[in-house]
């Protein structure tokens, strides 16, 4: 039966007029700007733009610093997500084996996510930089030569942990919630079949929160992505020597920074392609749940 | 208190498919009409245009003598029973009931004196002050009903009401429906796929099928003279023995089994026969005879049905009452007297 | 599955546990510090205990310490953030429930296309439109607004995702009940749908004021004048690694100041909170 509706003439048109107007404003209107800034150069001084095509692109897929930014952003993001889910994953599945206190232990765990990305990357900074973090100091007791502010590979270890401590909370929470919904029945036909704890996980558990765990990932990495630049700017600003630039940090630093309008319009661009590709693909995912689950 | 009045009233969904094909129908005040069909046979569109939740492709619907096309449910002083409840879950029972009378403009006064009194009717007073939520099936039907009966409206419209209660519940609130609706005398149109539902409780039926009226009238009239193989074969259960009739010149044959004694009549396509028609035997008098082995007995309780085939590979259902002493595998004559048959011609209409 | 073994469950309490001091550390390390003088900060390791300059430091942060963020007090820059995260979760709430309301509940010329229209900005976080919604806001006037801060992050597609996802799950019997019953659309949004959709709105709010809350490039693009920062940024410009004059002491006052209202909101709307972050996404 299809749905009822109400007769009425105006009254939706008034009612989508808000969302439609500030998405126009906010959302359209500079998105188009940006598409059609990407296909321009401004002179240095601002006085005369020219229709250059492609050519925006080309630089900026050219530019040596662009890819290395591109490398970053992988890296940090793939490692992220990764070390984001694998913790929640092992902290989730601890969860579903203890019987009391399982309230009090999501309750400790949940509150990273309200935590401002930026003020998460500050408080691994506050433990680990080298003037006065307890954690720098141990490490230098110990022998270890530690200051992620001068050192690549260091500043890219921190930004990804502060990243990755502020996502537990969100994916423990979906995990919990796939292994909750795991029937009772088939963890307990495996254990008859005498499967222990370690491979009832390895095969039942783990396969069949096989959805969720897609799922987080592209969430996990759109997070990394895009919802990370407060941590980058806060933390490292993109150093030491561009080794934590991501692109989200570069299209701020290449428009605000440098003013470089149609490089940053192109870049913006590139990013939305990307966006646009990681949301297809939960989409279709979601569609794949909708069939099968 | 009004008739209502359908006049060759048509729906045709926006990707053409004719849900309505054409249906006038008159209902007295007072009257209740039952519609049932086969899903899919427009009766709950039909209902739906009367209540106003669909719009009128073509055609009137008169309520009280009042062409209401046009006008909103709200305004057409008419109360709707669903097969869900649809009762608002976050509002106490007592405020499902005022609602529609707030909207209004009814006195609080006047409002809290129906309330009491369809509480005192259908027994609902205790759960007044509770939520849908917490009451069960049957009691959710009352208070649905109860929505229905404080309107005070011109006309009750039940969909499938019953459906979601299970079968003991079912065959009460269909009594205490019929008691309810002889009582207040409030002209009623319900919706049913359920022939024995409809049987019970209608002044008239209305059979539909395809979106077209099969036939009208009352339970009766249907039950021993459908007018189509169609009405013959939905209402009654057992269902009615179908036969199809091949004429041979001037003779008859049956090529699902069976010998006729009497002529038919030339036009004849279809050959019907109730099942507690069917008597076990061969008799002298018989108009139709057939040989059967039985191939299962049900045992429903007060009778037995016994499904047979014949040789040539027809099935046929006789009952017997009681328990029979009929088993499987045994074969069989029956037999049935000539006032006992229905013919229908090849468009599925009776004959005679 | 009740199974008898007390070493796997003893196990996982512990692995818990782990989780836990790993999670909560950062922000015990920091409430620690808050109650420490510059000089023991200073100077690691840092004790584990909280020490006694917890009233002294706080003072100063509330009352004393105007000059040193920026020249704006601490209670303005909270007001602020307060203000964005509350107006951003209340608009997109208003505004995605009438959106979704004409979407699931009317037929008219355009409907898939408005859908498409605010469904495709799903794709688009601001982070990938900086510059031009930047430029966008310069020529309104908004920069340094409040109008500025919160108005453009109130559209989004999210929120009328979950709206209409619930309000297709309402059974069309109920509209016809009360269409029925009299109501008109605005009756039936205020009597019977707001109602039914307490817990979504609730669930909604605890989400959105986070996302409010932890705003950083929005606030960071809009304001140029300390007096209508957020304390997240103000938090940020305290910080100088570099700059010896940082009163870290005060810097670490800030920042629980900055994560206690959204975290008490999480912990204290716990339900809500969990039930709308799974079925928001899904």
């Amino acid at each position: 039966m299809s749905r009822v509706v109400f007769p009425a003439r105006v009254l939706p048109y008034l009612l989508l007029s808000p969302q439609i107007a500030i998405t126009a404003v906010f959302f359209y209107w500079p998105a188009s700007q940006a598409l059609w800034q990407s296909v321009l150069r401004e002179d240095p001084f601002g006085l005369k733009t020219t229709f250059v095509g492609l050519a925006n692109f080309r630089s900026v897929l050219a530019d040596p610093n662009y890819l290395q930014s591109a490398r970053v952003t992988v890296v940090f993001s793939v490692a992220t997500a990764l070390l984001a889910m694998a913790a929640a994953l092992w902290l989730a599945s601890a969860a579903e084996r203890v019987v009391r206190g399982r309230g009090l232990y999501r309750t400790l765990l949940i509150w990273p996510y309200a935590v401002a990305p930026a003020v998460a990357g500050m408080l691994w900074l506050f433990m680990f930089n080298p003037a006065m973090g307890t954690f720098a100091y141990m490490l230098r007791r110990a022998g270890y030569n530690w200051d992620p502010l001068l050192d690549p590979g260091q500043a890219m270890t921190m930004v990804v942990v502060a990243a990755a401590w502020k996502q537990i909370s969100y994916n423990f929470l979906f995990f919990v919630a796939a292994m909750q919904s795991i029937p009772r029945s088939l963890i307990e036909a495996a254990a008859i079949d005498g499967a222990g704890s370690t491979k009832r996980f390895w095969t039942i558990v783990l396969p069949l929160i096989a959805p969720t765990t897609f799922f987080l990932l592209v969430v996990n990495t759109v997070y990394a992505f895009f919802d990370t630049f407060g941590i980058i700017h806060a933390v490292t600003g993109g150093g030491p020597a561009r080794a934590t630039e991501t692109l989200v940090y570069k299209v701020y630093n290449d428009g605000f920074v440098h003013l470089s309008l149609g490089s940053s319009a192109a870049q913006s661009v590139i990013l939305m392609a990307i966006v646009i590709l990681l949301t297809a693909i939960q989409f279709r995912f979601v569609e794949r749940r909708v069939h099968y689950g | 208190m009004a008739s209502i009045t359908l006049s060759d009233v048509r729906k045709v969904y926006p990707g053409g498919v004719e849900a309505v094909r054409g249906v006038s129908l008159d209902i007295a005040d007072g009257e209740m009409v039952v519609l049932v069909g086969p899903s899919g046979c427009g009766k709950s569109t039909l209902l739906r245009m009367i209540a106003g939740l669909e719009t009128i492709s073509a055609g009137t619907v008169a309520i009280g003598g009042r062409v209401v096309n046009e006008l909103e449910p709200a305004a057409r002083d008419i109360a709707m029973v669903f097969q869900n409840y649809a009762l608002y879950p976050h509002m106490s029972v007592r405020q499902n009931l005022a609602y529609g009378l707030k909207n209004r403009g009814t006195p609080a006064a006047e409002i809290a004196r129906r309330i009491d009194a369809a509480a005192a009717i259908l027994e609902i007073a205790p759960f007044l002050d509770r939520r849908p939520g917490q009451l069960s099936g049957g009691q959710r039907q009352r208070v649905a009903m109860g929505r229905a009966i404080v309107r005070e409206p011109a006309a009750f419209l039940f969909d499938e009401p019953l459906s979601n209660l299970d079968a003991k519940l079912r065959v009460q609130m269909r009594v205490e429906i019929r008691r309810l609706q002889r009582s207040l005398a409030t002209t009623s149109v319900y919706v049913t796929h359920d022939q024995l539902e409809a049987m019970t409780l209608a002044d008239r039926l209305v059979v539909l099928n395809g979106g077209r009226i099969e036939q009208v009238g009352t339970p009766i009239e249907l039950y021993e003279k459908p007018a189509t193989s169609f009405v013959a074969a939905f209402i009654g259960s057992p269902a009615m023995n179908l036969l199809p009739a091949v004429r041979n010149g001037e003779a008859v044959t049956l090529p699902g089994g069976g010998k006729v004694a009497a002529a038919l009549g030339p036009e004849v396509a279809t050959l019907g026969i109730r099942p507690e028609d069917l008597v076990p035997g061969r008799r002298d008098d018989a108009a139709f005879t057939a040989e059967l082995t039985v191939a299962a007995v049900e045992l429903v309780g007060a009778e037995s049905y016994v499904h047979g085939t014949t040789p040539e590979g027809g099935e046929l259902v006789f009952r017997v009452a009681g328990r029979s002493a009929i088993a499987p595998g045994e074969g069989m004559m029956v037999s049935a007297s000539a006032e006992a048959l229905h013919r229908f011609g090849t468009e599925g209409r009776r004959l005679g | 599955m009740q199974e008898n073994r007390p070493l796997a469950g003893l196990v996982a309490h512990l692995v818990l546990v782990l989780g836990v001091l790993i999670v909560a550390f950062p922000i015990w390390y920091t409430f620690v510090a808050s109650t420490h003088s510059l000089q023991t900060i200073l100077s690691p390791p840092l004790p584990l205990v909280p020490g006694d300059r917890f009233l002294d430091n706080y003072g100063e942060a509330l009352v004393g310490g105007i000059g040193q963020i920026g020249g704006v007090g601490i209670g303005r820059l909270l007001f602020n953030t307060a203000v964005m995260a509350t107006a951003i979760a209340v608009g997109k709430i208003v505004i995605s429930i009438l959106s979704a309301y004409a979407i699931v509940f009317f037929r008219f010329p355009g409907r898939m296309v408005f859908f498409w229209l605010i469904f495709i900005t799903l794709m688009l976080p601001v982070e990938v439109r900086i510059l031009p919604t930047y430029k966008v806001m310069v020529d309104l006037g908004l920069i340094d607004t409040y109008t500025g801060l919160t108005l453009p992050l109130m559209a989004s597609a999210t929120a009328t995702f979950l709206f209409r996802q619930f309000f297709l799950t309402i059974p069309p019997e109920l509209v016809e009940a009360a269409r029925i019953d009299g109501a008109g659309p605005m009756k039936f949004l205020r009597d019977i749908l707001l109602p039914l959709s307490k817990t979504n709105i609730a669930a909604l709010f605890v989400i959105l004021f986070i996302y409010g809350w932890t705003q950083y490039l929005w606030p960071l693009l809009i304001t140029s004048d300390s007096r209508m920062s957020t304390i997240v940024i103000a938090l940020r410009k305290m910080v100088s690694f570099t700059d010896a004059d940082t009163p870290w002491h005060l810097v670490m006052v800030v920042a629980i100041l900055a994560i206690l209202p959204p975290v008490m909101v999480v912990v204290l709307m716990q339900r809500w909170f969990v039930k709308g972050l799974v079925e928001t996404e899904k």
